[in-house]
């Protein structure tokens, strides 16, 4: 049976993301500790965040499964949920509603295989999560290529990690921003440009892609100009949602439910799909 | 396919006798279709076509906004004709009860040529639509020009005299409750016919309450001509309805207001069939902030209603679409009549009728009638 | 399975026997009768005396509202400082007292297990099924837009039905179908049914229109895009003011919206019915809208009927009780919509 009461969850720190102070991550803690180990999610699933007074929102899970004890949340400012928890404090109430979803094929069609990240801009808080588990779990994959951009130095999150992650050798990393900008010394240029330069060969290899919809426009020609075909490529759609368990019918993209059936699918599958996202 | 037996009957009363099988168009679906209801009237049907034909094949309009048959009896389609060869599927008769103005600004748009949201209007005017408007419906093309919603150069308005437009309900409930099968439009009755039954009813006596109170039924503007003019109807009070409702205490009106929103399901068809109605965002839908709850709270209905009609305020003209479409019935067309009445006897104005001056309550004289202002001094006299 | 044979006295009689100690619905007789507190409308209490009188055809508003009401209180909480609970969610108190609905008809109670397909896991909707007993009454004739039996279902169908009352000539007959349908027959002094009446019965079920959906399921073996592309929505959508009256009628469209309400620090998240054909429906918080004009939406709703459900499922999402044909402002008829879909090339 669906349980729709949320858990509770305390605000235990929140970190300011980006320059523009539009992005925070949130880490919360369950007030209930059966309740926490009971939560089991997979990377590239999301959760219902619940403020009481205001409503719920789906937002993806940034943190790894392997990180535990608490679960991380980084939130754009942009509508009536997302204003009021972004002028919360720590210590604060709130509620957490899932996993929901699918996310992504960590243990099936990525396992084994070299793996490719493609992230543009904040969609790269459930590839965080991903990239983390996959370290967790280094002997379980292949060569892993992180490619991240974002349209300033400043709008690029988790900062700090992505300078340890730069340090190590098992991972490949490539962060960029779009233009040149004062004190940066890495990158410059779109990702789908990074990314046609960077990818691998597509042989015994997956590629996970979040971002705008624009970059994954742009991103999928110079792979498919090395090999890569829809069936490597997982997306992660977004729709307005309100249960996030099939039933309010908010998100389905023809007859396709967001919430249920993804929010993670292959390129080929979405191109199946009417253009309703 | 087994024939069908029997028609609906009176509840509970037991069933009336077999309604003669009607099989229509090796269609499955073939108890009413719409060949089965001859409730057009032929002579503005046939006029309206060949006129939207001619608009449409020397292409001065784009499009014609007109009727279509319905599926049931009482019934009409709106649609959209793009092409002279489909215009035998515009009709005319007294089902007609839904404002077509209300379609102009979009069918408007869908004829101008594909445009990105930041390029520029494209020189040269723009293709014209055509569209039927009876005096209700031209006099909410005037409104509709005056707020700057429609471009009246590229409008051509085909006047129709309206006879006043039948209630489906006050038919419905004329026969209390046995099914109408079909019902044909006669001068002044209608032929109204069940399975059991065929009677003829008087025209007028079924005719909407805002017809039946209207005054202005020839349209304001005309640009292709459909029958004759009607002169104007003499009423001497249209707002009757509304000053039997005033007389009431004010423990009556409530008991009328809270009883008359009880059953609204909140599906906005008023709303939506309403040419006035054409914010991008309604304030019932509004999140942030969210002025109005969304389920059946009666506070919020009534709201609902009342903000709704003060919107419509000196813009109304009283055409009785929101109450025609109501699936459940509501007289919300009250609300709106007694802001007209108001309008009328502060400013002297009824909306759609003077298209060269402002509307009333977008302009301000210094003669303006204010004892509607309510001061703390005024306030306390009247409570004394 | 235990039938019995009443007379209309009997029959009210029964009615205001079960009232005397559970709250029992009828369909509301007029509309001119407010809504009463405790009903949603089209709905009035039934016991008080009388007669039970079912019009033909459905009744105007459908049962889904006993099952899905509008609104349901899914949790409560404080948002008043000095509670030590502030913002913490709670489970809201679930009326388990049973509710009788009176007068739906076979349609309906087809509509309450086709909703039960995506909703076989939801607390509320299990909940509210454990608790309503419904009595139908079956149809001895079809209204004009009565399609059931082109959907799946009969006239005369009981599938669904605790208690399923049928009109002979000049009697009723009462069948008690599931335990709790025979739990308020149990101690009333009822007539069992002679066989002259089972015989009776047994004839009008043989004579009335029986489920074939031949035809129909053709539907489903089309192809998604073939559909979704067909040029008949481009009219469909030009027509449609895009309200909610079908949706909201509709006894098997199910969509909900969540809420937060607070009063005076007393908050409640609510579920209500919310409608694909209202543009907010499907819109991003960054202003981009999925399902942005008219079109789609008309689309999405036929679409998500006639397809996708079945897709999911099995059957159609529609139970053919007509009432959005009756009642659609602008006469979208859904009988139309499946014939012109069903041509589709």
């Amino acid at each position: 049976m669906i349980s729709y009461l949320p858990y509770p969850v305390r605000i235990d720190d929140i970190t300011v993301e980006t320059e523009d102070g539009n992005l925070k991550t949130f880490k919360l803690v369950f007030e209930n500790e059966a309740q926490q180990k009971a939560w089991k999610h997979v990377p590239g699933q999301f959760a219902m965040l619940s403020l009481a007074g205001q409503g719920e929102i789906p937002i993806g899970i940034a943190s790894s499964p392997t990180e535990q004890g608490h679960l991380l949340f980084t939130v754009n400012r942009a509508g009536k949920v997302t204003t009021a928890l972004h002028q919360m404090h720590p210590g604060a109430r709130m509620g957490v509603r899932g996993p929901l979803g699918n996310g992504f094929p960590i243990d099936t069609e990525m396992k084994g295989k070299n793996i490719v990240i493609i992230a543009g801009g904040f969609a790269v808080t459930t590839l965080r999560a991903t990239l983390i588990y996959l370290m967790e779990h280094r002997r379980d994959y292949g060569k892993i290529t992180f490619i991240y951009g974002a349209r300033t130095p400043g709008m690029l999150l988790y900062q700090k990690e992505l300078q340890e992650w730069a340090k190590r050798d098992d991972v490949e990393l490539h962060i960029t921003v779009d233009r040149e900008a004062p004190g940066w010394n890495g990158l410059v240029g779109f990702v789908p440009t990074i990314a046609g330069q960077v990818a691998p060969s597509p042989e015994n290899s997956v590629a996970l892609i979040c971002g705008p919809p624009i970059m994954i426009k742009f991103t999928m020609p110079p792979l498919e100009k090395i090999g890569w075909t829809d069936d490597q490529v997982y997306l992660s759609l977004e729709n307005r949602m309100k249960c996030g368990e099939g039933l309010c019918c908010h998100c389905n993209v023809g007859p396709t439910l967001v919430c249920k059936d993804g929010p993670v699918f292959t390129r080929s599958q979405v191109r199946q799909l009417p253009l309703e996202y | 396919m087994p024939a069908i037996k029997a028609a609906r009957s009176a509840g509970g009363r037991g069933h009336g006798p077999l309604l003669p099988p009607c099989v229509l168009h090796d269609n499955f679906f073939y108890r009413t279709r719409t060949d089965y209801m001859p409730t057009i009237n032929e002579k503005l049907t046939e006029e309206i076509r060949a006129q939207a034909r001619t608009l449409l094949a020397d292409g001065t309009v784009a499009a014609v906004i007109g009727f279509a048959r319905g599926s049931l009896p009482m019934t009409v389609k709106p649609v959209v004709v793009r092409a002279a060869a489909d215009c035998g599927r515009l009709v005319w008769n007294s089902f007609c009860v839904l404002n077509l103005a209300n379609y102009l600004p979009e069918v408007l748009k869908s004829v101008e040529p594909p445009r990105g949201p930041r390029d520029p209007k494209p020189a040269g005017p723009l293709p014209k639509v055509a569209v039927l408007a009876t005096g209700c419906w031209s006099r909410n093309i005037v409104v509709q020009t005056q707020e700057h919603q429609v471009d009246r150069e590229r409008v051509v308005v085909m006047g129709v005299a309206s006879r006043g437009m039948v209630s489906r309900r006050k038919v419905e409930s004329h026969f209390s409750g046995r099914e109408i099968l079909a019902v044909e439009e006669l001068d002044h009755d209608l032929l109204v016919t069940g399975a059991d039954f065929a009677d003829k009813i008087n025209r007028w006596s079924v005719v909407r309450d805002n017809c039946q109170t209207c005054i202005h039924p020839d349209p304001v503007l005309v640009d292709v001509r459909i029958g004759e003019p009607a002169s104007a109807r003499k009423n001497p009070n249209p707002f009757k309805q509304v000053d039997d409702l005033e007389a009431q205490t004010s423990a009556e009106r409530w008991a009328w207001f809270t009883s008359e929103f009880s059953t609204c399901i909140r599906c906005y068809a008023c709303r939506n069939a309403c040419p006035l109605c054409y914010c991008p965002t309604c304030f019932v839908d509004d999140a942030r902030p969210q002025w109005v709850g969304k389920s059946l709270d009666p506070v919020d209905t009534g709201l609902f209603h009342l903000l709704r009609a003060y919107h419509c305020a000196g813009r109304c003209t009283d055409c009785g679409a929101c109450e025609s479409v109501c699936p459940m019935g509501i007289n919300m067309r009250m609300l709106t009549k007694k802001l007209n009445k108001d309008v009328l006897n502060l400013y002297g104005m009824e909306a759609g009728m003077q298209p060269g001056s402002p509307l009333p309550l977008t302009t301000y004289a210094t003669t303006d009638p204010q004892k509607f202002i309510v001061t703390e001094a005024k306030a306390v006299k009247e409570d004394e | 399975m235990k039938v019995f044979r009443l007379s209309q006295a009997e029959l009210d009689d029964m009615v205001q026997q079960w009232s005397t100690t559970r709250r029992v619905y009828r369909p509301a007789t007029g509309r001119q009768q407010p809504a009463q507190a405790d009903c949603a409308p089209g709905w009035e209490r039934a016991g008080d005396g009388a007669p039970l009188t079912v019009a033909a055809g459905p009744s105007k508003a459908s049962v889904k509202t006993f099952l899905f009401p509008q609104p349901e209180t899914m949790q409560t909480y404080s948002l008043k400082s000095s509670d030590p609970d502030r913002a913490l969610l709670k489970e809201a108190a679930k009326a388990a007292d049973k509710q009788i609905v009176v007068g739906l008809r076979p349609c309906d109670a087809r509509s309450v297990q086709l909703n039960n397909l995506p909703y076989r896991d939801d607390p509320y909707y299990q909940a509210g099924l454990v608790r309503t007993v419904m009595v139908g009454f079956t149809c001895k004739a079809m209204c004009s837009t009565c399609f059931c039996d082109q959907m799946g279902g009969s006239p005369m169908a009981t599938e669904g039905l605790d208690i399923a009352v049928s009109q002979l000539d000049d009697s009723f007959v009462a069948e008690a179908l599931t335990p709790a349908g025979e739990e308020l027959t149990a101690g009333l002094d009822l007539t069992p049914a002679a066989d002259s009446d089972l015989k009776a019965l047994a004839a009008l079920r043989k004579d009335c229109p029986q489920p074939d959906n031949a035809r129909l399921d053709t539907l489903k073996g089309r192809d998604l895009n073939t559909l979704y592309k067909a040029p008949l929505w481009q009219g469909l959508g030009e027509s449609c003011i895009n309200c909610g009256a079908c949706t909201f009628i509709c006894p098997t469209c199910y969509c909900f919206d969540v809420q937060d309400e607070v009063v005076r620090g007393a908050g409640r998240r609510i579920r209500y019915w919310d409608s694909c054909m209202f543009p907010l429906y499907s819109l991003h918080t960054t202003g981009h809208n999925p399902r942005g004009l008219k079109m789609q939406r008309t689309r999405n709703r036929f679409m998500h009927k006639l397809k996708y459900f079945p897709d999911r499922f099995g059957p159609f999402s529609c139970v053919g009780c007509g009432r959005c044909v009756q009642d659609c402002p602008v006469n979208i008829d859904i009988r139309e919509v499946i014939s012109d879909l069903l041509t589709v090339e």
